[in-house]
């Protein structure tokens, strides 16, 4: 049966009056993480905007541990968290790294895919907000094509990295993608993937208003319009089944998909472009998804 | 020899201190409309709509005012007011 909002849990571990901005993806996504996964968690985080929205000494605002690591580092951290607890004989503790799309699609990248081939036990979130937001809004791996940053300052010329499917190269036993924007479709794959022996890999599309350039009250509505026009896909390959999860899954008709420019034209970052530059944006979103229908007819992909 | 203590944070609300004082705009419900489907309490990054069963309230303490709830709710039961306004 599938979750309904009515049945979550009240409590949360991720505490009101942290200093996210107005709007955060960041703060909805670890209280939604924490209100799932439950106190008997330890959370991994590398310097992002997650770390400071902890708070200043001497008040956190997670109450949960965390240990705040290096930014290259925290998959290889994670590892030797899952070590020490199975030395211990703790096997009912959930190690989570906690990570931007910086510490993951660049930084954190091969961390994470040594992780990944041990087949490590943790569950690894990258919230990707689609740019390094802590310090100022710099370009990264997972910035998309177009998109103004402050490395970026007439649009970037690459498309974004796809990890999604690099992490799912690796093998592993759960990879899946997820939107701060579909709540239940989260938190049914974090239990999901709490459940599964070895390594977990989720991708949370996270729009951040200060990032993107949009009002705080959007961070939700950018989100939908991103999974509905396309641009950001939902779906699971568990144990190498690929599967497109709803709405994505009503989306392999073209024609269902909006226009991209529905996603775009609310955005400050995408504001410059011109009308070769969104066609260039749609024929990528297009590749990817004939990329998805291929995966989708193979069925077992590994 | 004596031990310096550990500078260990604590768990509390507002480790940015009340950051109700952040909000332009306030988030009003109206309880008449409201349809008790739980999407502002869901969506709000802070944590401030208060479920009590299934009916919400606002933690005016906290609420930045980022206007989601407003934004998200299906039957808008939510105004965005200006603070002095009120
Ligand atoms: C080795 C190293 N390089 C650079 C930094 C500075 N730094 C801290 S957070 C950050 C941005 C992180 O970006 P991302 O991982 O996308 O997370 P976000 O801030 O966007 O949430 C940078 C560059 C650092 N702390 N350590
Ligand atoms: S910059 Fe973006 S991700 Fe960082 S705290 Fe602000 S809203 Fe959250
Ligand atoms: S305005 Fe924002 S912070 Fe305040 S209750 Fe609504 S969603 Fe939460
Ligand atoms: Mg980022």
């Amino acid at each position: 049966m599938s979750l309904k909002i009515k049945d979550l849990p009240i409590e949360d571990y991720w505490l009101s009056g942290n200093p996210s901005c107005p709007g955060c993806p960041a703060s909805l996504g670890l209280r939604l993480l924490m209100k799932t996964l439950g106190p008997k968690t330890i959370v991994v985080i590398p310097a992002c905007c997650s770390t400071i929205i902890q708070g200043a000494y001497p008040k956190t605002s997670a109450n949960f541990p965390i240990l705040n690591i290096a930014f290259a580092a925290s998959a290889a951290a994670a590892s030797g968290i899952v070590e020490a607890l199975e030395l211990k004989g703790r096997s009912n503790v959930n190690v989570v790294v906690w990570a931007g799309d910086g510490g993951t699609v660049d930084i954190g990248l091969q961390a994470l895919s040594g992780a990944a081939e041990r087949n490590e036990n943790i569950v690894y979130v990258c919230y990707d907000n689609e740019a390094y937001m802590n310090t100022g809004i710099q370009r990264s791996g997972a910035t998309p094509y177009g998109a103004w940053t402050t490395t970026t300052i007439t649009g970037k010329k690459e498309h974004k990295k796809n990890l999604p499917l690099i992490m799912a190269a690796h093998g592993i036993p759960y990879v899946a993608t997820a939107s701060i924007s579909y709540p239940i479709d989260f938190i049914t794959k974090l239990k999901k993937a709490s459940k599964i022996y070895g390594m977990k890999y989720i991708h949370l599309h996270s729009p951040c208003p200060t990032g993107w350039r949009f009002p705080s009250s959007k961070t939700i509505e950018i989100g939908r319009l991103a999974v509905l026009t396309g641009t950001w896909v939902l779906y699971e390959v568990e144990n190498g089944i690929f599967k497109l999860n709803p709405p994505s899954n009503v989306l392999i008709d073209r024609n269902k998909r909006k226009p991209v420019r529905s996603y775009i034209k609310i955005q400050g970052r995408f504001s410059h472009l011109t009308e070769k530059n969104i066609d260039e944006l749609q024929r990528y979103i297009d590749r990817q998804w004939e990329t998805y229908l291929k995966l989708l007819s193979i069925g077992k992909i590994y | 020899m004596e031990m310096l203590e550990t500078p260990l944070s604590k768990p509390s609300e507002g480790s940015a201190g009340i950051t109700g004082y952040w909000r332009t705009f306030k988030p009003v419900i109206n309880k008449s409309k409201c349809v008790k489907c739980l999407l502002c309490w869901i969506y709000c990054p802070e944590g401030t709509v208060i479920r009590i069963n299934d009916s919400v309230d606002i933690n005016y303490m906290y609420c930045k005012g980022c206007g989601i709830c407003a934004n998200e709710c299906p039957t808008k039961a939510i105004d965005m007011v200006l603070e002095e306004e009120i």
